[in-house]
């Protein structure tokens, strides 16, 4: 992989970081120029993944979360969300639209689905009592190129 | 993030600002059951034209609301989505249940 430039970073588990996450990875994204409705859907994938750590990786506790950001050729981006949480048994049923194991906590089981929307490609690797990994990627439009 | 909720002749209008994620659904959940317990309006009118980022947190906090409002013998409706925010709308299919406007 061909990368034309990259930042890591983590942050504790703490709900209050999801906007954190969101803001680091929006102002490097910037530098490719995404048009306003690219940057919103990345944002938005960004924010579901970090929350995904928060709420069912380190549910009840608490731990790291790592997230790369890489740009690579042909304005494609790419991210990977990282935690060292409980890991998911199920990953195809995690991934149904609708599916939660945290209703009380009112989450809409749409995390996956948002992130498969807004994204172009998803994958999700998991092991019980090991952790969950995330990797998105997004090829931006040719807008003025 | 801040919500400001004005009732008149039964419509409750709660006009939120700023961003909905997963940590700022907790604080609005509250201000807005609060609400809807204390003053059992007939329509609570969410207005999110001034919301400038929401993830699926938000949507759980409409489906939310919408079954405690439902409890309380009135309706949800959703005001002024911008079009971002109006594009997860769609993908959770809330629109089929909560009136958007």
């Amino acid at each position: 992989m061909q990368i034309l430039n990259e930042i890591r970073f983590t942050v504790p588990s703490l709900s209050v970081n999801e906007s954190t996450a969101r803001a680091v990875v929006s102002s490097f994204i910037v530098q490719a120029d995404p048009t306003v409705e690219e940057l919103s859907d990345i944002r938005t994938a960004v924010s579901e993944a970090v929350t995904n750590c928060i709420v069912h990786g380190y549910r009840n506790t608490s731990g790291v979360i790592d997230i790369t950001v890489r740009l690579l050729p042909e304005r494609e981006i790419y991210i990977r969300i990282k935690d060292n949480g409980c890991g998911i048994a199920d990953i195809q049923q995690a991934m149904q639209p609708l599916f939660t194991t945290a209703p009380e906590e009112e989450r809409s089981g749409l995390g996956f689905s948002v992130m498969e929307s807004f994204m172009d490609k998803l994958t999700v690797k998991s092991k019980v009592g090991k952790g969950t990994t995330v990797t998105m990627r997004k090829k931006l439009s040719t807008h003025g190129y | 993030m801040k919500v400001n909720i004005k009732s008149e002749n039964g419509t409750a209008i709660a006009v939120l600002s700023g961003e909905i994620d997963h940590h700022t659904a907790k604080m609005l959940r509250a201000e807005l059951d609060k609400f809807v317990i204390t003053m059992q309006p007939d329509i609570l009118a969410i207005d999110l034209s001034g919301i400038t980022f929401m993830d699926s947190s938000g949507i759980g906090l409409i489906i939310g609301r919408y079954k405690l409002i439902k409890e309380c013998g009135g309706r949800l409706e959703i005001r002024s989505p911008q079009p971002y925010i109006r594009r997860m709308l769609k993908i959770s299919g809330i629109e089929r249940i909560v009136k958007i406007i």
